[in-house]
């Protein structure tokens, strides 16, 4: 009770603090800057050391047991293909000859820092660990497939295959592992250090430190640092990035930015749509009031109207008729005149 | 009365698929269509679900949303947009001269939303645990618009249950729960209207995600302001549409009301229809100058965009103005039927044609024979429900014991 | 502590999500609160 008393008061200090010493930066934080989990991991992977050992797909197969392939990992006759990762292999070696010389690179899920895949996943079944890896439930999966039209890498794959339970497939970063301590699986086999675990930011320290000792050999970009807001595989190359595949139109923007404007528009919907509508319902049924007032207050004029008119042609009528009446009588006197003259005279 | 449907299944059924007369002497082929289509659909149903998506679709990694998606979802619930826009000029904004089309409307907006939900059902990986609703039982991902996309159908699907059963309840004389159905009309509609335009617009911002996949000539920040403007547009030539195609089929059920209402209805219709296409053409102009994409004009895809907007926007803007200018029925009826298959060809340009633009075209998606059946197969399911019902229940006429209760 | 843009809008968009259900039940009262004396006198 006391703990969670101070504690409490503690908060309160704390906001109070905060807000009177930290003014500034409190308005500067309510823009909502995420920069990621901090002390993550992540595996930096320069393409120049790589020679197409495939090692590593080797060791991703074993750790996370997945159906060995029909052709053995020595076999470096694959490589002629482009490969892409599918549900039994979550990376791939790909191969392209430039200058006479071949070039070997690694693909596999980038892991972002604010991933595509989650912001999408309307069962949130995807999410992003302290750690760095991001990790799919497939216990709670409907098989929607929104991940996979989401992800900018084209990462997950799915069981299309499997009638009943199919699930996402995709790199884990070896999530499990690194609870223990253990290097990714790939990490582990690679024999020349083409791949390097650690701390996100120790790895842009060292490719920094890289691209500046050798300005000839790598191009000026580690790729994954900024695309889509960040990825915890970071990339050094000696050629361009999309001429590997590597896409660099992706832009900087972090997942969840592209739909947050659309979103935030919903509650405004909810919120005064009802308003306006109710609105437009109470005008359209005042005007309908009106206009049966006002018809009735027609009815009501003409009404009158037809009655004074018909006073009007009876009055008149009458008039006439008794106009009719003087003249007949008139005539009658005249008549009668006429006849009591004739009568006089015979 | 219930007896005498059976003998006009193909009737209906031609005259949507064919816009056929009402021909006793083509009834034996089209009878013969509908029957293969049924089966066909019936055995790829069992395929799909004791083999996988596999067995029966063209999907791949990175082609995961085809023909169930771009068309059943997509189309589908722009088709049935005349639910609301009709219900709302009838209640809300005081049309009260188009009382007799919110009922043929609600219906098919109703039949149309469970077809997608069938749909879907097939589409998704584990339609059991669609059935369960778990986005919204289980684990919710609210940062996902297809949550607000699921939740909206999932609430409109029941709104639009609850303003169709009158139909039912007067059918079968249940006044009592009729009538408390009718009482609810206000809020149900206000409701709908929310509800539909949240996602309609939230199936175009499904794709907002995607900027680096959707050709930039269909992709926007203004998306969900086009599916929105859109779906009215389809709304209404859908009420359009359909009525003249259920004039073949259903004439004899139609109430006095009904026929007399239509005309001006469709007058009416065609003049808003044209007013929504011609904000709709300014939106999509709008659209392309604010990611400043007139360069892309000039390339095979501009081409086909332009053919987009001239040809099934521009166009049905103008020829509904001359028609409702010209009280020229044909040439509305005509109209409307190309503004569907505008909306349409959006609707599978933005989730099929242009997307995934960038990459090379054996990778590209296209749907398999079987996909498209399933399609098919829905749509048929649909009509025959349709015909079903409109046979039997007072949905183009009143029910005689009901009549003055109107609203 | 929140440290992803993906994590804060998962917990802003849920508390939204209830606050329009919230709301809208609240506006069918409001609205009855508010036309209620009008059906009486018509």
């Amino acid at each position: 009770m006391s703990i969670s008393r101070r504690k409490f008061l503690g908060w309160m200090g704390t906001a109070g603090l905060a807000t009177s010493l930290l003014g500034k930066s409190a308005s500067a934080a309510s823009t909502k800057e995420f920069t990621g989990h901090p002390n993550s991991y992540g595996v930096l992977h320069d393409i120049t050391r790589c020679v197409g050992c495939r090692s590593c797909e080797e060791g991703c197969n074993t750790v996370n047991e997945l159906p060995k392939p029909a052709k053995a990992y020595s076999d470096k006759s694959v490589l002629n293909k482009k490969r892409r990762f599918s549900t039994t292999e979550f990376t791939v070696v790909n191969k392209m000859v430039q200058k006479g010389s071949p070039i070997f690179w690694k693909t596999q899920c980038n892991h972002c820092l604010e991933p595509a895949c989650a912001s999408v996943c309307f069962v949130n079944a995807f999410e992003k660990l302290p750690s760095g890896a991001v990790v799919y439930d497939a216990s709670v999966c409907v098989g929607c497939r929104y991940c996979m039209m989401a992800c900018p890498f084209e990462v997950p794959t799915y069981e299309y295959d499997d009638p009943y339970t199919p699930e996402i497939v995709k790199c884990t970063l070896c999530a499990p592992r690194i609870e223990k301590g253990l290097l990714p699986g790939c990490v582990e086999s690679c024999p020349t250090e083409s791949l390097i675990f650690g701390k996100r930011d120790d790895l842009l320290k060292i490719a920094r430190a890289r691209i500046e000792k050798y300005p000839d050999r790598y191009v000026d970009h580690i790729y994954g640092e900024h695309e889509m807001g960040g990825t915890s595989w970071l990339y050094l190359s000696g050629v361009p990035f999309k001429d590997l595949g590597l896409r660099e139109d992706l832009g900087n923007t972090p997942a969840p930015k592209l739909t947050s404007g659309a979103l935030h528009v919903v509650p405004m919907v909810v919120s005064l749509w009802p308003v306006f509508l109710a609105g437009m319902y109470g005008m359209a049924k005042r005007r309908d009031k009106i206009a049966a007032e006002e018809k009735l207050q027609a009815v009501k004029t003409a009404v009158e109207l037809a009655e004074n008119k018909a006073a009007e042609t009876l009055s008149q009528a009458m008039e006439k008729a008794s106009k009719e009446k003087e003249n007949i009588l008139k005539r009658v006197a005249r008549i009668k005149e006429k006849a009591a003259k004739t009568e006089e005279g015979s | 009365m219930p007896t005498q449907n059976n003998s006009q299944a193909p009737r209906i059924t031609a005259a949507a698929l064919h816009f056929m007369r009402d021909d006793n002497k083509k009834f034996s082929p089209l009878a013969v269509i509908t029957g293969i289509i049924l089966v066909v659909g019936t055995i790829l149903t069992i395929l799909r679900f004791t083999q996988g998506l596999g067995a029966v679709t063209n999907l791949t990694n990175t082609h995961p949303w085809g023909m169930w998606i771009g068309f059943d979802l997509m189309c589908g619930v722009a088709l049935a947009a005349g639910g609301y826009t009709t219900s709302a000029a009838c209640y809300l904004f005081g049309m009260k001269k188009y009382h007799s089309a919110v009922r043929p409307a609600i219906l098919t907006a109703f039949l149309g939303y469970a077809t997608v939900v069938v749909s879907l059902l097939y589409d998704v990986g584990r339609p059991d645990r669609l059935i369960l609703a778990y986005p919204f039982v289980v684990q919710q991902g609210t940062t996902s618009l297809l949550f607000e996309v699921g939740l909206c159908v999932l609430l409109y699907l029941t709104v639009l249950f609850l303003e169709f059963t009158p139909i039912p309840l007067e059918w079968l004389g249940l006044r009592r729960a009729r009538n408390i159905a009718v009482k609810l009309t206000l809020a149900l509609t206000i409701l709908g209207v929310v509800l539909s335009t949240l996602h309609q617009s939230s199936l175009g911002a499904l794709f907002l995600i995607a900027p680096s996949k959707l050709h930039p000539l269909w992709y926007s920040p203004y998306i969900a302001v086009f599916f929105f403007v859109s779906s009215i547009a389809a709304g209404l030539s859908m009420v359009i549409f359909e009525g003249s195609l259920a004039h073949k089929a259903f004439h004899h059920r139609m109430g006095t009301t009904y026929l007399e209402e239509h005309p001006p209805l469709v007058l009416g219709y065609a003049k808003a229809a044209s007013l929504v296409l011609f904000g709709y053409f300014m939106v999509k102009i709008v659209g392309i100058t604010a990611g400043d994409n007139w360069h892309y004009l000039a390339t095979p895809y501009g081409v086909w965009f332009l053919v987009e907007i001239l040809g099934f926007v521009a166009l049905p803007c103008f020829l509904f103005a001359m028609g409702s200018r010209n009280k020229d029925i044909g040439l509305i009826k005509f109209t409307a039927a190309l503004t569907i298959t505008g909306i349409v060809l959006n609707r599978l340009n933005i989730s099929i044609i242009a997307f995934n633009w960038h990459l090379p075209l054996d990778e590209r998606y296209i749907p398999s024979w079987m996909e498209i059946a399933l399609s098919i197969y829905m749509v048929t399911c649909l009509i025959l429900v349709f015909r079903f019902i409109a046979t039997r229940m007072p949905v183009f006429d009143e029910h005689p014991d009901f009549k003055e209760h109107h609203e | 502590m929140i440290h992803t843009l993906q994590d804060f809008m998962l917990h802003t968009e849920s508390n939204t999500y209830i606050l329009m259900g919230v709301y809208l039940i609240c506006m069918v009262g409001f609205w009855m609160f508010l036309t209620h004396k009008d059906e009486e006198q018509d």
